[in-house]
């Protein structure tokens, strides 16, 4: 028997690998429900906010988009974690839609944020220490992929990635705990006090909080899970044909 | 028959200051970059004098990460050409002291660079850069650069785009340890209360902590074959 | 129980496979040659022997420890000369020794001794105060031998040691591995010249697309048999 024939191939089985990923399809479509649910949720059911007016409903989906973010890029330390313990390829496979989903719903998490920073803020952009570290987190999954793209043997390039998807995640905590530690920033923190500079900083009424806690489950749960699995499956897909490729050439 | 940690990374500490003592490759090259860039920045940003304390700090902080980086893709080019990875990789020792090793050596050059810089940046813009205080800000931004970078460039020199791919992963990384130690420059240069610049020196020292702590950790898995 | 010891020994880069499921016993005093083309496996099963380089699947125990959990009790028992020399330019030949004499933790003074009586062994005596830099290749590979031998190892694993080596290299080379088998060391070397393998093993071992494809005595076989052997194997 050759060493080929030996590599494990990827389970093809279970309820999200087979042909007809019948349960994810159903997942898939309660999301879209959900989601659809929350934003109607955001635009109509929540209360309006008396100073900043209705600009102030894209809140629900920018908190929701981060909660989501560092939740999909959590699970990536952890799968790299796995990884570097275990060697199962499975995890680096993983941690691959883990960081492609945390690092789009952080880039909606920053477009969102800008689009409310215009008439709040009155302007697209300041380097204010949130905006910052939060552009700096995005950077830094950014140069992820060019890492990613950068190692030929895929052993090496497992192992590297997962060492730097953990050293990653540091931004994303300085992101996360940056408004609490530092004073000078003018960005409001939604859950707990803000700071006391902060401008376009709001109270949450009951239906707000409904509103809230409704699309931070729909956008930190149900998007990115559906999404980790569609692009899991894709990757599970790809390394199949690249097995049966190399069993292909060997013969 | 195992090499003690302290032992060995001493060991190593010591073959690194006595090539550099002989060569000064390192040092040579990112001092004199140090340089042009102070005076780049001078120019550039026309700093005289009476220069804002925060451009300043932000120039000795941009350039001491910059010229690391140089230091940094060099000194592991110079293990890699030679294979002398491999020499430390088949001793009886443990991984983390491969990674002490390596990083003392590179935290002393970029430490005296930094502190040449600073002297530089003294005399051009008549700035107090030699307090007890500052030093400390400058020990503990140089470690931060040299922990992230030491693991980064084990990392990045088993890439394609080697050099390239260094400032690429690492500056990222290193923005937390900038804004801290700028910050804290800035604040302790302006004579500010303590109580305003002692919080980001001791975010420094946290950021140190976990980079060091990772670093020391992950370094085994980043060396493997 | 043999000194080295591999079960399955598998390694792939990728998808592609370099060492297919290879058993392999050596026992101790064995001088042991690697034969094959290029690309055939050797300075992989020697890198992963080492532990330089970690196996896909199965199992390595040498000297009864396991691979990779022992790493490091096993890595005080091996001396290794690879393609590239392993020496640091900018430092002495003294200098070199003293560093990894340190690295593996040797009494300096007796680190010393044994480096001095080496030195002279191969003809370096004199140059030990010299930058490596400064060496020709032949001096270089030389001096690595040096460094392979200094912390006294059971196991010797050579990778291509004649590359780079003038005649008087090659002789000096030769009676230092026969020295080294004398001494009781058990000698692992990867080469493609018949010649030497007839000359110093005591087994020869041919590695064709990662799998062993003969394993006899040396006695058995002279340089022109091995050659004729080698040639036919690899065209068939």
């Amino acid at each position: 028997m050759s060493a080929v024939t030996k590599t494990p191939l990827p389970k093809l089985s279970g309820p999200w690998m087979r042909s007809r990923p019948t349960l994810l399809i159903v997942f898939t479509v309660i999301t879209v429900i959900l989601t659809v649910i929350g934003l109607l949720m955001a635009l109509f059911y929540a209360g309006q906010d008396i100073t900043q007016g209705e600009v102030q409903r894209i809140f629900y989906l920018h908190v929701s988009a981060f909660a989501g973010a560092s939740m999909a890029l959590g699970v990536s330390v952890i799968a790299s974690v796995l990884y570097l313990w275990k060697r199962d390829p499975k995890w680096d496979r993983l941690s691959i839609p883990c960081v492609e989903v945390g690092f789009a719903l952080a880039l909606m998490n920053l477009i969102t944020g800008m689009v409310w920073a215009r008439p709040i803020w009155n302007t697209w952009w300041t380097w204010d220490p949130r905006l910052t570290s939060s552009a700096i987190m995005i950077l830094t999954y950014a140069a992820y992929f060019m890492l990613r793209a950068g190692i030929e043997n895929p052993e090496t390039r497992r192992r590297l990635t997962s060492v730097y998807a953990i050293l990653a995640y540091i931004t994303v905590i300085v992101t996360f705990v940056i408004i609490r530690i530092r004073p000078d920033t003018i960005h409001p923190a939604v859950i707990g006090p803000s700071p006391q500079n902060a401008e376009g900083g709001f109270e949450l009424s009951s239906s707000m909080l409904a509103a809230m806690s409704f699309n931070m489950v729909v956008w930190s749960v149900f998007i990115p899970w559906v999404l980790i699995w569609w692009r899991l499956r894709i990757e599970v897909l790809s390394e199949y044909v690249n097995v049966l490729r190399a069993k292909v050439a060997e013969q | 028959m195992k090499t003690p940690f302290l032992a060995a990374a001493m060991a190593i500490f010591r073959k690194d200051a006595l090539a550099e003592s002989r060569s000064r490759e390192l040092i040579g090259a990112m001092g004199l970059f140090a340089l042009l860039d102070v005076l780049i920045f001078s120019f550039a940003l026309e700093l005289n004098r009476e220069a804002r304390i925060e451009a300043v700090s932000g120039v000795l902080w941009v350039t001491i990460i910059f010229a690391s980086i140089l230091g940094l893709n060099r000194s592991m080019a110079m293990e890699r050409d030679q294979g002398n990875l491999d020499v430390l990789l088949l001793a009886p020792l443990p991984r983390s002291a491969i990674f002490t090793g390596k990083l003392l050596g590179n935290f002393l050059f970029t430490l005296l660079v930094g502190m040449a810089v600073a002297f530089v940046i003294t005399i051009l813009f008549n700035v107090p850069l030699f307090s007890e205080w500052l030093l400390m800000v400058l020990v503990m931004g140089t470690a931060g650069f040299t922990i992230v970078g030491t693991l980064l460039a084990a990392m990045t020199a088993q890439t394609r785009a080697r050099e390239t791919l260094l400032p690429i992963v690492m500056l990222p990384l290193a923005v937390p340890l900038l804004l801290a130690a700028v910050r804290g420059t800035t604040y302790i240069l302006s004579e500010a209360a303590q109580g305003e610049w002692l919080p980001w020196l001791s975010i420094l020292a946290v950021l140190d902590i976990i980079y060091l702590v990772l670093g020391i950790i992950l370094f085994e898995f980043v060396v493997e074959e | 129980m043999p000194l080295i010891e591999t079960e399955d020994l598998t390694k792939s880069f990728g998808y592609v496979p370099v060492i297919k499921r290879l058993t392999l016993k050596i026992e101790r005093g064995e001088c042991v040659a690697l034969l094959g083309a290029n690309g055939s496996g050797k300075s992989t099963l020697l890198r992963m022997l080492s532990s330089l380089s970690k196996a896909t699947g199965g199992v390595i125990r040498i000297g009864g420890w396991e691979l990779p959990r022992e790493a490091t009790s096993i890595r005080a028992q091996i001396g290794m000369v690879a393609h590239k020399p392993l020496l640091y330019e900018n430092l002495t030949a003294a200098e070199n020794l003293q560093f990894f004499g340190r690295l593996y933790h040797l009494d300096p003074v007796k680190n010393k001794i044994r480096a001095d009586i080496l030195l002279e062994q191969v003809g370096l005596a004199r140059r030990a105060n010299d930058l490596v830099r400064t060496f020709s290749r032949g001096m270089q590979q030389r001096l690595s031998i040096v460094r392979a031998l200094l912390h006294d190892p059971d196991i010797l694993l050579l990778d291509e040691p004649h590359t780079g080596l003038d005649q008087r290299g090659v002789m000096l080379l030769n009676e230092l591995i026969m020295a080294a088998r004398a001494e009781g060391r058990t000698i692992l070397m990867a080469t493609h010249e018949f010649n030497h393998a007839a000359l110093l093993a005591t087994r020869i071992l041919i590695l064709e697309r990662g799998s062993m494809i003969l394993d006899r005595p040396a006695a058995d076989l002279d340089s022109a048999q091995l050659a004729a052997i080698f040639a036919e194997q690899v065209s068939a």
